[in-house]
């Protein structure tokens, strides 16, 4: 097969490109830049974008004797991936950017673009399955549960999974390491890579802040009491606790916590734990990995990157989907992804568009 | 594995077989500095000088007029900053800098610093559709307040597109104001008829890996009277204009270089030029709409360069599917990172941004032959028609 290669300048895309060639197949490898405006040097362990990386990138390539390219997906991943992620956070919600690169850049602009080039799939470092079950090809989780990818794959729908290799989905990490260094890729000891990449400095809010602006409201309790007010309601998640900024403690003396955020009137609103209790949730957009799985089924649910998944019982009819789960959830909040799984296997996801909290049981 | 087809001899071609015997046989020789006083210097010194004066003889200069350099960026370095500092010096009104549109990076780049960190005002000097300077807005942008022109910097030949520069109306026109001029002739040397003293410049640069020279050569030509500040210091080596070891063996090479292109250069442009006619005939035929880039006038461009652009097409999706086929071409630009760019010298053209990103060079040299073009003919078509289909990578959903 002819197999084009997505090469972050990190590990493990350069081991899961080594393998590709070992296979048998023709590899070409490519650095997607994502930053219109580069730094040159990797500081910390954050992103993929820096000028070293490409050259890492490059390096691993020439060590395998393969094609190496640069591809310039910078105005791409800012229209889909990154304004998607700051119009997110205006509306209140939470999201994952990596899902959005997924679904958007690695697995439909490169993918395409692959595709229409004469490649038959596209490779990356991604920890994840792909197995070939009696429906198709289908998703799993990888063997390494440290390392375990497949939520922000579970945007793939079956044409995008028909067109995408992940050969490190089998490894451990550890194992991936001393191979690539077995191999003589210089990148075998650099740190993983981590948080958003394309906020290099780790600081979220301050990045919003310089996309969003300052925009002053008020925190309110549940009853709509004002207790404190905020510079933009785009700074909070739902289900946070510290940095609130309420002078004045809960009458019972208990922590509070972040229990919705409201972009319409610029709310932040407040209350116990117990309020952060979520038993369903309706999912919008819902992406199947294989066949739909219509009517009612009994599923793990994860709704977050290293999130523990939990039981659920997913409805969909094909136009709705609500989510249940078992036991009440907490730190569930709009925007997020919920990844649908049965066993290992990936049915599918969707972004969080509601939550519901479980009707308080009448007592004597 | 196949053989390659290059089609790339504007990047680097391949050294000439003369030039690895020069190099090599100096590089064993008896050691020795050019600099130093006793014999095994005066050995080196020898080597030096009579390859100075091959240079100078086959290019119409003085061999004190030779100033050996590492190469082609640092030829051009010394001549944009080493004359603008000289000039500020003796006058400090003269910080304008006047360069065209279409320089290679190293004289634009090296103009831009000048105006970052030296307050010099660049001014970018238009070019017409096929790359060639408006010496009219030459004139008038001179005569605005003369005594502030720093000087002039104008390539002899483009190296993307191949179109030449009128250098003696450019001369012409800066001599009127008392103007220095200097010209980048990488491209130019064995191609076209060069001669440094008729053409008026005051400094021109040429560089060895261009000619089968060995990378790493080049040299400056700076008229004796022409003062430059130096921007290497060190031993005043080379009328401390550049100082630093010389290099025997690499600068004797460089003078084989340039005494084998320029005597060869009548024959070897004549048989470019027809390569480069199969080339592009041969490339209008496979992709009817292809844009062939510069001027159609063969007095007023370079024989080896054909620059076309493919519409519809990412110019390194075309790449990446030619080099699949071992067909070796350039897309003309490319930064450090390697993400492609929109040539600034299609751009000063007026070309189409789009149409601009979908450009390739294809660029003959001593090596070439018909079988490359035909390898190359036979391959664009089915190319161009997957490029299409990939469309533009990084094009916004808005089209832009």
């Amino acid at each position: 097969m002819k197999v084009l290669a997505a090469m972050s300048g990190g590990v493990d895309s350069a081991v899961a490109a080594a393998r590709c060639v070992d296979a048998g197949h023709d590899v070409t490898g490519v650095h997607l830049a994502l930053s219109s405006n580069p730094q040159s040097f990797r500081s910390g362990a954050r992103g993929c974008c820096t000028l070293e990386d490409s050259r890492d990138a490059r390096r691993a390539a020439d060590v395998m004797g393969i094609p190496f390219y640069v591809w310039d997906l910078a105005e791409r991943f800012r229209e889909d991936v990154v304004d998607d992620f700051v119009a997110e956070y205006a509306a209140g919600r939470t999201p994952n950017p990596c899902l959005r690169c997924n679904e958007k850049i690695k697995f439909a602009a490169v993918l395409d673009r692959a595709l229409a080039l004469g490649f038959d799939a596209v490779c990356t470092g991604h920890y994840a399955q792909i197995v070939n079950g009696p429906d198709g090809r289908e998703l799993h989780r990888a063997v390494d549960p440290d390392k375990d990818q497949s939520y922000v794959l579970g945007v793939l729908d079956a044409r995008q999974l028909a067109g995408a290799m992940f050969p490190l989905g089998d490894s451990l990490k550890s194992d991936v390491r001393a191979e690539a260094d077995r191999r003589g890729l210089s990148v075998a000891d650099k740190p993983d890579s981590h948080d958003i990449c394309f906020i290099t400095n780790g600081d979220t809010a301050g990045f919003l802040h310089d996309k969003i602006g300052t925009a002053p409201g008020e925190v309110v309790d549940e009853s709509g009491a004002v207790l404190g007010s905020h510079d933009g309601a785009y700074a909070f998640t739902v289900g946070q606790r510290k940095g609130l900024k309420i002078g004045r403690p809960a009458p019972d003396g208990k922590p509070r916590y972040v229990l919705n955020i409201s972009p319409v009137d610029n709310r932040v609103t407040v209350g116990p734990a117990e309020a952060l209790d979520v038993d369903e949730v309706t999912g919008a957009s819902p992406r199947w990995c294989g066949p739909e799985p219509v009517g009612e089924t009994s599923c793990l649910a994860q709704f977050r990157a290293h999130g523990t998944p939990v039981p659920a019982v997913a409805v969909w009819d094909g136009d709705a989907l609500t989510v249940r789960f078992v036991e009440p959830q907490r730190g569930v909040a709009p925007g997020q992804a919920i990844v649908l799984y049965d066993g290992t296997r990936v049915i599918g996801s969707a972004t969080i568009a509601t939550t519901s909290r479980p009707v308080p049981a009448t007592t004597e | 594995m196949p053989d390659l087809v290059y089609l790339d001899h504007a990047a680097t071609t391949p050294v000439l077989p003369e030039v690895v015997e020069v190099v090599a046989a100096q590089m064993r020789a008896e050691i020795g500095n050019p600099s130093s006083q006793h014999r095994a210097g005066r050995r080196a010194r020898k080597v030096v000088e009579e390859s100075r004066e091959a240079i100078a003889a086959a290019l119409g200069a003085n061999p004190s007029e030779v100033v050996f350099t590492s190469g082609g960026t640092e030829a051009d370095n010394l001549a944009v900053k080493g004359l603008y500092w000289a000039r500020r010096a003796a006058d400090p009104r003269r910080t304008r800098v006047l360069i065209s549109a279409v320089e290679h990076h190293a004289v634009l780049d090296a103009a831009e610093w000048l105006g970052k960190s030296e307050g010099a005002d660049v001014e970018l000097l238009p070019v017409d559709r096929n790359g060639r300077l408006n010496v009219d807005a030459l004139h008038d942008t001179l005569a605005r307040d003369p005594e502030s022109v720093a000087l002039v910097s104008v390539m002899w030949a483009n190296n993307e597109v191949g179109t030449l520069q009128p250098i003696r109306a450019i001369v012409a026109a800066a001599a009127q104001q008392g103007v220095p001029v200097h010209a980048d002739a990488v491209q130019a040397v064995g191609a076209v008829p060069v001669d440094f003293a008729a053409s008026g410049l005051d400094t021109m640069t040429i560089s060895g890996h261009k000619i089968g020279g060995p990378v790493g050569s080049g040299a400056l030509l700076a008229r004796r009277e022409t003062e430059l500040v130096p921007v290497l210091h060190g031993g005043g080596q080379e009328r401390d204009v550049r100082s630093g070891t010389l290099d025997a063996a690499s600068i004797a090479g460089l003078a084989v270089a340039v005494d084998h292109v320029t005597a060869g250069r009548e024959e070897s442009a004549a048989r470019l030029a027809s390569l480069r006619e199969d080339l592009v005939d041969g490339v209008r035929r496979a992709v009817p709409d292809a844009v062939v880039n510069g001027t159609d006038d063969p007095a007023q461009r370079l024989p080896n360069i054909a620059h076309v652009s493919f519409p519809g097409c990412e110019g390194d999706s075309l790449l990446l599917l030619l080099d699949a086929q071992d067909i070796q071409c350039s897309t003309g630009s490319a930064c450090a990172a390697g993400v492609p760019e929109p040539s600034h010298v299609l751009l000063a053209m007026g070309a189409d941004p789009l149409l601009a990103r979908g450009s390739l060079r294809f660029s003959l040299g001593h090596t070439s032959t018909a079988s490359d073009v035909d390898a190359l003919v036979a391959a664009l078509g089915p190319a161009v028609e997957r490029a299409k289909a990939a469309g533009y990578v990084n094009a916004s959903k808005d089209g832009k």
